[in-house]
């Protein structure tokens, strides 16, 4: 472990502060699919399959599907926001622009890009809920001020994903690769970990199942937080993701170091 | 020599049964300029590389300023400039911002890179270009920017590896009188080329490498004349008699291809003697370069 941290240092910042500024520079289409995309959500699982299914039991309420399904898409917007930017985007700054190998050749050592990647990838996270926070508020479908939760959450949520990115990141090859992971690992969690319905109504063997997932996690505790229903064990997930996010980090820092001194 | 500004002693890179680099070691002194030539593949990058703190080496030492690259890598890129091989400026900033982005890597404050960066556009001719996307620069201004860029920290030692692999000739020699200018200024330069007149140009002092070791070292018109001598005759549509001839002078004689190669010992009175013998002989009589060193000690068997 503590040949891991060795090197670690603010100066990461450095190199997540160019992440920022390129994000600034492209903002306009940057704001735009986190703004729209739980538009899209709330029309076509909302209003589309809301209309057949109406009301949803979940931890002993009822209440309509449109409210259940809301906190889900912030949460998978906290996972696919950080984990493409730290495999497609970190892959693109890596292996075609070279933009690591320009900012090694500055005082700045492989630690500081993998951690900067890592705390930019959550960054995304925290950007892409905020929005998605806004824009569902405007629909009315948040309660306040349990769901600014949603903030510090997807911070840490965030450094989950960004660092599994990386740890594919760092056994990928070329840019295609990163297609099995999707179907794999990313796509499953997307369907099964409680966006579109609880996983309380799968059967006994997915259940455990879709609570290894971090996904099952995070929306669980995102949904307490928006729907302003703090009941169950959150506490066990908090302390699940937060164990899952330094677990991942180091594991990252690890492989993509090896991944990129050869 | 000046206090030597890097010193590398047996300097090994291994890739599993690869070796790229086996035990290489020199000097270079401070204000020089040294080249290192070789064909591709022969470790002048992965060198460079160690160099850089890029890559760990295997084993052996090297140094910059007396500071280890291994032991105080931040220390080291502090004294370095690094012009690398592949264009790697960011696409998505325009070329003062990426000056700017850049020299806040090294933690400057962002007035002093401002004014440096102003300052280096102006050195490199690329003042009008300030606020154009890097996408839009062709590619000797890339290189221009890229130099600049390598000497933000106002580096003691600049590390260029191909500076002008890819560039046309006026792009070629805009780099030059930059890197001569540097070297006034008393700025260590190490690069690596491809191209023996850049060598011959610009350097105090060549290193041939290949196969991952040093063959030679020296000053290029030494090392020419010690190697190859003064002169090189071409020859090509010959017939037996002529070669029967040549090979009964003093010299080195080689054949490749179509081409008849002879060096001769003494090259002062090869013009006559031709013309009293073989005065229909096509040939060409030319003063030896670099490049005959380099193919001779490289051979002329292809590298991929």
């Amino acid at each position: 472990m503590r040949a891991i941290l060795r090197n670690v240092s603010l100066r990461s910042l450095r190199v997540w502060r160019r992440d920022l500024d390129v994000y600034l520079t492209n903002w306009k289409t940057e704001f735009l699919p986190p703004l729209s995309e739980p538009v899209l959500y709330v029309f076509a699982f909302g209003l589309g399959l809301g209309s057949l299914i109406h009301t949803i039991h979940y931890e002993g309420r009822e209440l309509t599907y449109l409210r259940f399904m809301a906190p889900g898409i912030v949460a998978v917007a906290i996972m696919f926001w950080s984990y493409f930017e730290t495999t497609y985007s970190s892959f693109v700054r890596m292996y075609y622009q070279r933009t690591f190998d320009a900012i090694l050749a500055t005082p700045l050592l492989v630690e500081d890009v993998i951690l900067g990647e890592l705390l930019w990838g959550a960054t995304k996270a925290v950007i892409a809920s905020t929005i998605m926070l806004g824009m569902l508020a405007l629909l009315g479908l948040v309660t306040w001020p349990s769901a600014l939760w949603v903030i510090p959450l997807s911070a840490v949520a965030g450094v989950l994903f960004s660092a599994l990115g990386l740890v594919v990141t760092s056994v990928t090859k070329n840019i295609s690769s990163f297609n099995l992971p999707m179907f794999l690992m990313i796509m499953p969690m997307f369907m099964f970990s409680g966006t579109f319905f609880p996983v309380s109504i799968l059967p006994k063997w997915a259940l455990v199942i879709a609570w290894c997932l971090p996904l099952t996690h995070v929306s669980y505790l995102v949904r307490a937080a928006v729907l302003g229903w703090p009941r169950g064990p959150l506490a066990v997930s908090a302390v699940y993701v937060a164990v899952l996010a330094v677990v991942l980090s180091a594991l990252a820092l690890r492989l993509m170091k090896r991944r990129l001194i050869q | 020599m000046n206090p030597a500004a890097i010193i590398a002693r047996e300097l090994t890179k291994r890739y599993g049964e690869l070796e790229a680099v086996r035990s290489v070691s020199f000097e270079v002194g401070s204000g020089e300029v040294v080249g290192f030539l070789g064909p591709n593949g022969a470790g002048k990058t992965t060198t460079v590389r160690m160099l850089c703190c890029f890559l760990p080496p295997t084993s052996g030492t090297a140094s910059i300023h007396g500071l280890d690259v291994r032991e105080r890598p931040r220390d080291v890129k502090w004294l370095l400039g690094v012009c690398p091989q592949e264009d790697n400026l960011d696409p998505d900033f325009d070329v003062l911002k990426n000056l700017l982005v850049y020299g806040r890597y090294f933690g400057l404050p962002g007035r002093i890179v401002r004014r440096r960066a102003l300052e280096l556009l102006e050195f490199v001719a690329l003042s009008d270009k300030t606020h154009v996307p890097v996408q839009a620069l062709s590619g000797g201004m890339k290189r221009r920017l890229i130099l600049a860029r390598a000497l933000l920290n106002e580096p003691r030692v600049l590390i260029l590896d191909e500076p002008t692999t890819g560039l046309d000739p006026q792009a070629r020699h805009a780099i030059w009188t930059r890197i001569r200018s540097l070297r006034a200024h008393g700025t260590t330069v190490l690069l690596t080329t491809h191209y023996m007149e850049e060598a011959t140009q610009l350097c105090d002092r060549v290193v041939v490498m290949d196969d991952g070791k040093i063959l030679l070292e020296g000053a290029p018109l030494d090392l020419v004349e010690r190697e190859v001598g003064r002169t090189v005759v071409e020859a090509w549509n010959y017939g037996e008699e002529f070669v029967h001839f040549m090979r009964a002078l003093p010299g080195r004689l080689e054949e490749v291809g179509d081409r008849l190669y002879f060096y001769p010992k003494e090259g002062d009175h090869i013009e006559r003697l031709f013309e009293e013998r073989f005065p229909h002989q096509e040939r060409l009589i030319r003063r030896a370069t670099l490049e005959d060193v380099f193919l001779k000690l490289t051979g002329r068997a292809l590298r991929d």
